[in-house]
């Protein structure tokens, strides 16, 4: 594997695998006394942060923290971006610092990118979202907290029916999803409304509906997607409550699921559009256990790019 | 190449060991054993059979150091293998720990720091099925297999049934 992690399409699907294997050995010795490892001290990992996050940036935190590496949180607001520094100049500061590894979340699709390929600093880049475009550990997480429901399917998701439900058009959670559902086997049916399915998606790897109700009933995973008001620039939708009438689950819907059924989401939520209050909190949500899987899988992430030798290093070495 | 233990040689080596580890212990109430994976943890499962026929099993456990290795930079990274605390836990209790081949001694060290991690044991003790020299640490086993001079180039490969069809030991030629 190389040493950042940009979209899901860098990884192999046994790769993909061995990062939730490594988070589940990483479970049970968290859930256990060993609240620290020594993996990663003296690295520093830089939290770069150009757009508003809870879970994602504390999560990665947290990871960083348990694996023992200095955490520095940078945040786009009262920083000097908010004076005009530029991408280039902020992460030549932070190689000049020494940071290991730089977590970036930034407004514009491909940012990680840029930031990785352009030679600006030597730290492996991990994409923590950048714009509608990708955000693979919110889909590697997704994928553990689906293994640890079905262990039936820890090794491949074929036979797993998933439905991700809703604005797919401004998810970079759905399209890295999207790549790692289907690189795992599953089948993966979009349901949205047709403002809200992006253009060339009839070429992705998936089955695209416009009728909710048809589809809960046969689905091992409903994963409702935030309706991303923020990155709205168009009337995508007449009104909120249309929305949520045709395509948010409701609490009806809810009673159309199947008992093994579970719901996801990946936060935060928008109670009473997307997803209703009862759903949102009832038996069948796993939207905390994806939060605390989160920390785990992020530990992975940290520890299979930073924990080793540097691959980019081309030393060879036998064992 | 050359095989220095074989399936028999293996078994008495074990049962001496159960053995030394009661009479050394005054029995077996306060022992627990730790196996460092991946064929430590299986000669520990076999020494807690063999001791179950003699007085009876301990806890027995695995500790996993890959993330308290001091290497981890020099090498691509390693898949963590399991670690399963034993029944009862550490604490306070006389903690033997398992591992095929002492070499460096690193991972002992490293099984040392991770043991700290998890408790205080009233005492932790090392055997090892075979000891093939070259310590790189302060650090020495208390119940030994077998004592096999090696070269620093060459190299011991412990198979066990569980996982390599076979019981032996060899010694590997130079590299």
């Amino acid at each position: 594997m190389q040493s950042h992690l940009l979209s899901i399409s860098d990884l192999s699907k046994e790769e993909a695998i061995q990062i939730l294997d490594t988070a589940e050995e990483l479970r049970k010795i968290s859930d256990g006394p060993m609240k620290k490892l020594p993996t990663l001290r003296g690295r520093t990992v830089v939290n770069l942060f150009y757009e508003d996050s809870t879970r994602t940036r504390i999560s990665f935190e947290s990871a960083a923290k348990r694996l023992s590496a200095d955490v520095i949180n940078f945040s786009a607001k009262g920083s000097s971006v908010s004076k005009g520094e530029s991408l280039k100049d902020t992460a030549q500061t932070l190689q000049a610092i020494g940071a290991d590894a730089v977590i970036i979340r930034h407004g514009a699709s491909g940012a990680a990118q840029r930031l990785a390929d352009s030679g600006w600093i030597s730290a492996s880049v991990i994409n923590a979202g950048d714009g509608t475009h990708e955000h693979p550990t919110q889909a590697l997480l997704d994928a553990f907290t689906i293994r640890s429901h079905f262990p039936d399917f820890a090794a491949d998701f074929t036979g797993l029916r998933v439905a991700i439900v809703g604005d797919i058009l401004h998810s970079r959670v759905a399209r890295s999803n999207v790549l790692l559902l289907a690189k795992m086997g599953a089948s993966v049916t979009l349901v949205a409304p047709p403002t809200l399915v992006p253009v060339g998606a009839e070429k992705w790897p998936v089955k695209i509906s416009y009728d909710l109700d048809s589809i809960l009933p046969d689905i091992d995973v409903v994963m409702m997607l935030r309706v991303q008001q923020e990155r709205m620039t168009n009337f995508f939708f007449p009104s909120a409550r249309e929305y949520s009438r045709a395509f948010g689950l409701t609490n009806s819907r809810l009673a159309l699921l199947q008992p093994k059924t579970i719901v996801m989401h990946p936060g935060p939520m928008n109670r009473g559009l997307e997803i209703s209050a009862e759903s949102a909190d009832s038996t069948k949500s796993v939207v905390l256990e994806q939060v605390a899987n989160g920390v785990l899988v992020r530990m992975a992430v940290l520890y299979t790019l930073l924990g080793g030798l540097p691959l980019n290093a081309g030393t060879e070495r036998k064992s | 190449m050359s095989i220095v233990l074989d399936s028999g040689d293996i078994a008495r080596a074990l049962k001496r060991i159960s053995h030394e580890i009661i009479e050394r212990n005054h029995g077996l109430t306060g022992v627990t054993l730790l196996g460092i994976p991946t064929r430590g943890a299986y000669l520990a499962q076999r020494l807690a059979k063999i001791m179950a026929e003699i007085e009876f099993a301990p806890p027995v456990g695995t500790l996993d150091i890959t993330l308290h290795r001091d290497d981890l930079r020099l090498r691509p990274p390693r898949p963590l293998l399991t670690t399963v605390l034993p029944e009862g836990g550490i604490e306070g209790r006389d903690v033997v720990l398992i591992d095929d081949v002492l070499f460096s001694g690193r991972t002992i060290r490293a099984a040392l720091d991770a043991l700290g991690e998890i408790g205080r044991p009233k005492s932790v003790q090392l055997a090892v099925l075979v000891d093939r020299g070259h310590r790189q640490l302060p650090i020495r086993a208390d119940y030994v297999g077998k004592n096999i001079p090696t070269s620093a180039l060459e190299s011991v490969q412990v198979s066990l049934t569980e996982i390599d069809k076979l019981d032996q030991v060899e010694i590997l030629g130079e590299r």
